[in-house]
């Protein structure tokens, strides 16, 4: 069978598999199942830049799909100006003061020569600037949480259009990926993963904990969004009439419309960032990036700047991861940062890259598309499965009560199964690196 | 009189649980490290080793406690121990030889190893919650305290209690007796020596006839034992949450990476450096200020450098600083 052939009767398996789950259960659930896995395949060719082009193991996705979804609170909420005047200037200028210090810090260790003054004195910049920051930065938070703690609290966006979120989530997560490229790139490869790692859970923490930026664990509701709300929709007589046009009642019809108006936003990002991805593997670029990845002791004989590059890619990488936090974000219509689990947005993506086929962005995508499928629907089966099993026991048997409880717990078991198989087994991927 | 009171508050909020905590890291750095030196990959798995063997302890325990058998004033825990070693070790040489042993045999590279050690980590996960559930459990019992801030008060005369729990004595008493069998094992023993001698130079020790094979399955073993003392002191000392074990694997790498990724001695100093930092960054100094200073010069607020939210940024933070200033570790483990 030649490849392409194959390939394309994976991505209509994927298609039937979707199309398979709309006739039997619903149409609804098709669609999310579509709109996330469209999201995760965003995510999984940021992963795939990183890890398929370059060789870099980037275990903090989850970090910068967080702080894709953090600049969607920041860009599209209104803006509340009662904590701007109660404390927010000044939780800016406590960050600055921070930003400053950390500045004259790093200034000083560079330009005073060594010994133990320059020890001292960067100590001392870091000890009187912690002082300085936490007491201008404190009283401002303080202000802020204290107005109307339970509708706001936090100091809101800048009311721009959400779909402006996008950029700015990829320009967010780009910029923390810049500070923590800049420090663990060119150590070790594993060093950076567990940086990464590291950094993921910092980020979290913070959207936990800092609620004047949005509010923290108590969540942010009703993001504005770039479609139509259903309830408009079926008050829009021309929608209903179309809706019965079509044989639907007029809430199926609308929840619908505005599930497939995200299913061709988000498709529009993907196609558009698969086609830079492409392009950027095909061009000379690419194939430096590929040459570092498999020797870098050559490419850097040969003149190329490994930790330059390796700054480069991390940093456009962990941007795409952001920017589909920022449209995870936008489709939910809430920000709930105690939902960022590790094992769901960072590894559950390595997974769709390494299965998919790393270094080949179809192959992420595909991974991507069919990796979700199979997360949302293993749930379901491993219910079944474990009812089966458990048919013969008794009713009311603790054993069969426990093991039906937790037959949710069979998607992780089911990932791991599947990335050893395929590590195993097929290396390559499913759809291999050319 | 103050100033004993700060020495008594001191130890009993700063010292007293950071070594406990440090002797916990310490043990799981341990692993890491042993790993590491040996297997040449960070086993990303760790945190989820732990959990897997402190769960079969806690099965047993329970078993135990069922039967009516129990320790008296020390946790029935340590009695189960040996079982979740037991059960650990079964595990850890099952994937060994379905898993890891091939990629042995290709002599992949290290960063796959990594790969494949989040698989694995992914199904022990699974395991673990498919088993025991994803809930908090207790399995502590026994004594609660080995002196109570009550009975401090009384026998000193002092303003500021002294509490020990049980669990901290334990921990710090068994980690320093599982830290000094394997020290024994490493320096005295031959294959101890052997396995060092595979974690130094790989191809003389192959020269000279070590069986690596024989040398892995050790490491397994050892590491399977760590890991379980580990997280059974863990569980015992605060609670059994399978998630919490798999979020320790940033602050035990720290430790192992602060200490230098392949020396034991790193690993145990790592431990502590790491659980020092976490302690007495995070720890609200306003008491202990309060006896130190003047009345004047109280203090008004915490004096908490950071909230113990960010507990994670202060292991992050040192991992950096070391990492930048002196990638091999505080005693020089493997840098390449």
């Amino acid at each position: 069978m030649n490849e392409s052939l194959k390939n394309t009767a994976l991505f209509l398996l994927v298609a039937v598999l979707i199309v398979i789950t709309g006739v039997s259960q619903s149409w609804n659930a098709a669609l999310l199942i579509l709109n996330m896995g469209l999201v995760s395949a965003i995510m999984a060719i940021g992963v795939n830049l990183q890890w398929g082009f370059a060789g870099l193991f980037n275990v903090g996705v989850m970090g910068f799909v967080a702080l894709g979804g953090l600049a969607v609170v920041l860009v599209s909420t209104d803006p509340v100006s009662e904590g701007w005047s109660a404390g927010g200037w000044q939780i800016l200028l406590g960050l600055v003061l921070g930003a400053a210090t950390i500045t004259a810090a790093v200034l000083a260790y560079g330009r005073l020569p060594k010994g133990r003054t320059r020890a001292l004195a960067v100590l001392a910049i870091l000890v009187v600037g912690f002082f300085v920051y936490r007491a201008v930065f404190d009283p401002g938070v303080e202000a802020v949480e204290a107005i109307n703690p339970a509708g706001a609290g936090n100091i809101g966006g800048l009311g721009l259009p959400v779909l402006l979120a996008w950029p700015a989530g990829g320009l967010l997560a780009a910029g923390a990926a810049w500070l923590i490229g800049k420090t663990a790139l060119g150590l070790r490869s594993d060093y950076l993963a567990i940086a990464t790692m590291g950094i993921a859970e910092i980020i979290i923490a913070v959207m936990k904990n800092e609620d004047w930026l949005a509010r923290g664990v108590k969540n942010v509701v009703g993001l504005p969004r770039p479609l139509p709300y259903e309830i408009d929709l079926q008050n829009d007589a021309g929608f209903v009439a179309s809706a019965a046009n079509l044989g639907l009642d007029p809430v199926t019809a609308s929840t619908l419309y505005v599930k497939l108006g995200y299913s061709l936003l988000f498709l529009v990002v993907l196609l558009m960032l698969l086609w830079m991805a492409q392009m950027a593997l095909k061009s000379p670029w690419g194939r430096m990036m590929r040459a570092i990845r498999d020797n870098e002791i050559a490419a850097e004989a040969m003149g190329k700047d490994v930790t330059r590059r390796h700054l480069q890619v991390f940093v456009l990488g962990s941007a795409i991861c952001g920017m589909a936090g920022a449209m995870m974000t936008t489709l939910d219509g809430q920000l709930t940062p105690g939902t960022y689990q590790p094992l769901r947005f960072t590894f559950l993506i390595w997974v769709m890259v390494i299965v998919g086929g790393s270094g080949n962005n179809f192959g992420a995508i595909l991974g991507a598309m069919l990796i979700w499928f199979l997360w949302v629907q293993v749930e379901p089966i491993g219910l079944w499965l474990m009812q089966v099993i458990t048919a013969g026991l008794p009713d009311g048997s603790a054993l069969k009560a426990h093991l039906i409880d937790s037959a949710a717990h069979m998607r992780l078991l089911t990932m791991g199964v599947l990335l050893l198989v395929v590590l195993r087994f097929s290396p390559r991927g499913l759809i291999p690196e050319k | 009189m103050d100033f004993l009171n700060a020495i008594v508050a001191l130890a009993n909020f700063v010292i007293i649980p950071a070594v406990a905590y440090g002797s916990q890291l310490a043990l799981g750095a341990l692993g890491v490290t042993l790993i590491y030196g040996i297997l040449r990959f960070s086993n990303f798995a760790h945190g989820d080793t732990m959990a897997f063997g402190t769960m079969v302890t806690i099965l047993v325990t329970w078993w135990l406690q069922a039967q009516g058998i129990t320790l008296g004033p020390l946790p029935t825990a340590l009695l189960a121990l040996p079982f979740g070693i037991l059960g650990c070790m079964a595990l850890l040489l099952l994937t060994d030889k379905l898993v890891y042993r091939f990629y042995r045999e290709q002599k992949a590279k290290p960063m796959i190893l990594v790969i494949v050690s989040t698989g694995v980590m992914f199904i022990m996960n699974g395991l673990v919650r498919l088993i025991i559930g994803p809930d908090d459990q207790r399995f502590a019992d026994g004594e609660r305290f080995i002196i109570t801030a009550r009975e401090f008060k009384q026998m000193t005369g002092l303003q500021e209690g002294l509490a020990l729990k049980t669990t901290q004595g334990i921990t710090v008493v068994t980690a320093v007796v599982v830290v000094a069998l394997l020290f024994w094992f490493l320096n005295r023993t031959r294959t101890g020596k052997s396995m060092r001698a595979y974690s130094d130079n790989e191809d003389l020790a192959l020269l000279s006839g070590i069986n690596p094979e024989r040398v892995v399955t050790y490491t397994w073993l050892i590491v399977a034992a760590l890991a379980t003392v580990a997280g059974t002191l863990y569980g015992l000392d605060k609670s059994y949450k399978p998630f919490v074990y798999f979020q320790l694997l940033l602050p035990i790498f720290a430790s192992a990476i602060v200490g230098g990724l392949g020396s034991p001695i790193g690993a145990i100093a790592g431990g502590f450096v790491i659980a020092f930092s976490e302690v007495t960054i995070t720890y609200a100094w306003k008491k202990v200020l309060g006896y130190l200073m003047p009345d004047s010069l109280a203090p008004d607020g915490l004096v908490q450098l950071l909230s113990t939210d960010y507990k994670f940024a202060v292991s992050f933070v040192i991992l950096l600083i070391v990492l930048l200033f002196r990638p091999t570790g505080l005693f020089g483990g493997k840098s390449a």
